[in-house]
């Protein structure tokens, strides 16, 4: 990888290239991905808005401001900032521990990190509630509480904040360190002054890219958070609830809200990476963020 | 080494503490439960008529949704890399769309387009076609959601491999296909086979968006996620738990896929190293690529 520039335009146009669909192939092969997006993710979503918005904004503003689902959307968000500020702190350690430390069994921890994202959500739930569940062998029952809610999304959120900030410490300079040692400064100093500024790039993207999937989440929480509305209901579980008892267009329009949330932080997270994304590679961060985002299989599950 | 030994022995514990509660031992109590009484219980469970099915149907969503994406992914990703377009960034935009998305909304979008009321339904039930609630409505979510892999995928590692061998082809005379058989798409193969792995990890454990489109119907229209989730509800724990182990087996195996395609993808030059040994491989050279 050293040897290619950091920022990859798109190919220079072609000079006598042949490649499959010229000409009017790559006009079809165009038509062809336009019609596929718009069948399988642009008509959907058109409904979802059309139908929040089939009794007036009016309506919509009284669906989403009921007092179950505003609950909802409280819960979801408490739950959702208080994880992610745990992912910023332990997401920084295990990143740290795997960087910096060694020990037998490294690799196998390391490949461990990803384990939320490729196990399946419902599974992620009924794991958690063995062990944390009314037959707790060790005596701790958090089914059914807010408690479980926090417990499970760190368990699907867990790798966001490591991953990003792993490949940023891995590149960092370790002569700035050396030379602060040197000079008298103590290992917390070397921490505050160093090593965090030059990591709170990617700590920031790892907690915007859990905060977004920790908002959507639904298939780890059903089966631990008992969903008892204003109690333990977050916003996609009152979705669902909503679509069975009948209440579509209610179901909607917190749908728009849930989506226009997480839409403003992807934006916000690529923005960021962008502007984030300093010095002699200003691709790193940029592709670190979406390399995450595509392996946490996206948001929910 | 820099870091004194206590402070490295604090972060240690703290690291592997919080992976152990939270990982390890959820995971590991939940294969001692489903071989508390030993192989039995969870090979009959697993081999009732509908966990069969759930099985059966899982793999029937693999088996269309990962091809259609795949197909789509590397074609979308050709005309990304390779075709300056105006509209490549708004389409751009549009792929991410579903990781944006939660999935229960995913499935409500899908039950507003395809449901009696629906904006297709009504047409399409005239002519005899049912969406929601059958397996073309499931395999519709299980085909947005996991949209996105195979082109991200792509993406990075047909832009660091450059044009010049494909040109030298075509400068030799193959025609289109050939330059992409030969020469494209052997280069590419292990970022598309990433991106694949990807897809079937999703496909398999897809929840949210298959369960507002499915139904549920056991036997007919459950996945094994959502044949999980109902024994569960039922109290059929012993069925739950197999289903789990069988869905975590899977996603072991994707894991260690993950770890060796994510490898041998960066060697190819593609995705940048975050995971898997190559990640450890280049903590202490930094020079080796």
């Amino acid at each position: 990888m050293e040897g290619h520039p950091a920022t990859f335009p798109t190919t220079p146009p072609r000079a006598g290239i042949r490649l499959p669909g010229v000409g009017v192939g790559v006009g079809l092969g165009r038509g062809m991905v336009v019609l596929y997006l718009s069948l399988m993710v642009m008509l959907p979503l058109a409904a979802v808005l059309d139908e929040s918005l089939s009794g007036g904004l009016g309506a919509f503003w009284d669906s989403v401001t009921g007092s179950e689902s505003m609950a909802a959307l409280k819960l979801t968000v408490i739950c959702s900032l208080i994880v992610v500020a745990i992912n910023a702190f332990f997401g920084t350690i295990i990143a740290w521990v795997l960087v910096r430390d060694e020990f037998p069994g490294k690799g196998a921890v390391n490949a461990l990190i990803d384990l939320p994202f490729a196990l399946p959500t419902i599974v992620a739930g009924l794991t958690l509630l063995t062990l944390y569940g009314s037959d707790s062998p060790i005596g701790l029952d958090i089914a059914f509480t807010r408690v479980a809610i926090v417990f499970a999304l760190c368990f699907v959120t867990l790798p966001f904040v490591t991953r990003a900030v792993q490949p940023l410490l891995m590149e960092m300079d370790r002569e700035m360190e050396e030379a602060a040692t040197s000079l008298g400064a103590g290992g917390f100093t070397v921490f505050r002054r160093i090593i965090f500024p030059n990591l709170l790039p990617g700590i920031l993207a790892g907690v915007l890219l859990a905060f977004a999937r920790a908002l959507g989440e639904y298939g780890s929480l059903i089966l631990i958070s008992g969903n008892i509305p204003f109690k333990t209901e977050v916003s996609s579980v009152f979705i669902r609830s909503q679509i069975e008892s009948g209440n579509v267009s209610g179901a909607a329009a917190v749908s728009v809200v849930l989506l226009a949330i997480s839409l403003a932080l992807l934006v916000a997270v690529s923005l960021f990476a962008r502007v984030g994304a300093h010095g002699e590679e200003p691709g790193v961060l940029p592709r670190i963020v979406k390399r995450i985002a595509n392996r946490s299989g996206g948001i929910g599950g | 080494m820099t870091t004194r030994t206590p402070a490295r022995w604090g972060l240690r514990t703290l690291a592997f503490g919080y992976l152990g509660l939270l990982l390890l031992a959820p995971v590991a109590m939940i294969f001692y439960k489903t071989f508390e009484h030993g192989l039995g219980p969870p090979i009959d469970a697993m081999t009732s008529p509908d966990a069969l099915h759930a099985i059966w149907l899982t793999l029937l969503m693999v088996a269309v949704a990962v091809p259609l994406n795949t197909i789509f992914g590397v074609g979308c990703a050709l005309l990304l890399v390779r075709h300056k377009w105006k509209g490549n960034a708004v389409i751009d935009g549009i792929i991410n769309l579903p990781f944006a998305i939660s999935p229960i909304v995913i499935g409500l979008s899908l039950f507003l387009l395809y449901g009696n009321e629906g904006w297709f339904g009504p047409t399409l039930a005239e002519w005899g076609i049912t969406v929601l609630f059958s397996t073309p409505g499931m395999i519709l979510a299980s085909v947005f959601v996991s949209l996105p892999f195979v082109v991200r995928e792509t993406v990075p590692v047909l832009q660091e491999i450059g044009t010049e061998q494909e040109q030298a082809a075509s400068t030799l005379g193959a025609n289109g296909w050939q330059t992409f058989w030969r020469i494209t798409l052997p280069a590419i193969r292990w970022g598309v086979a990433y991106g694949v792995v990807l897809t079937t990890a999703r496909v398999l454990g897809e929840f949210g968006a298959v369960t507002i489109v499915s139904g549920s119907i056991s036997g007919q229209t459950e996945t094994l996620p959502l044949f999980v989730a109902k024994a569960f509800e039922q109290f059929n724990e012993e069925a739950a738990y197999a289903g789990a182990i069988v869905l975590a087996l899977l996603a072991l195996t994707t894991l260690l896929l993950m770890s060796v395609g994510g490898r041998k993808a960066k060697a190819q030059g593609g995705p940048i190293p975050i995971t898997g040994d190559a990640a450890i491989s280049t903590s202490n050279a930094k020079e080796d690529s």
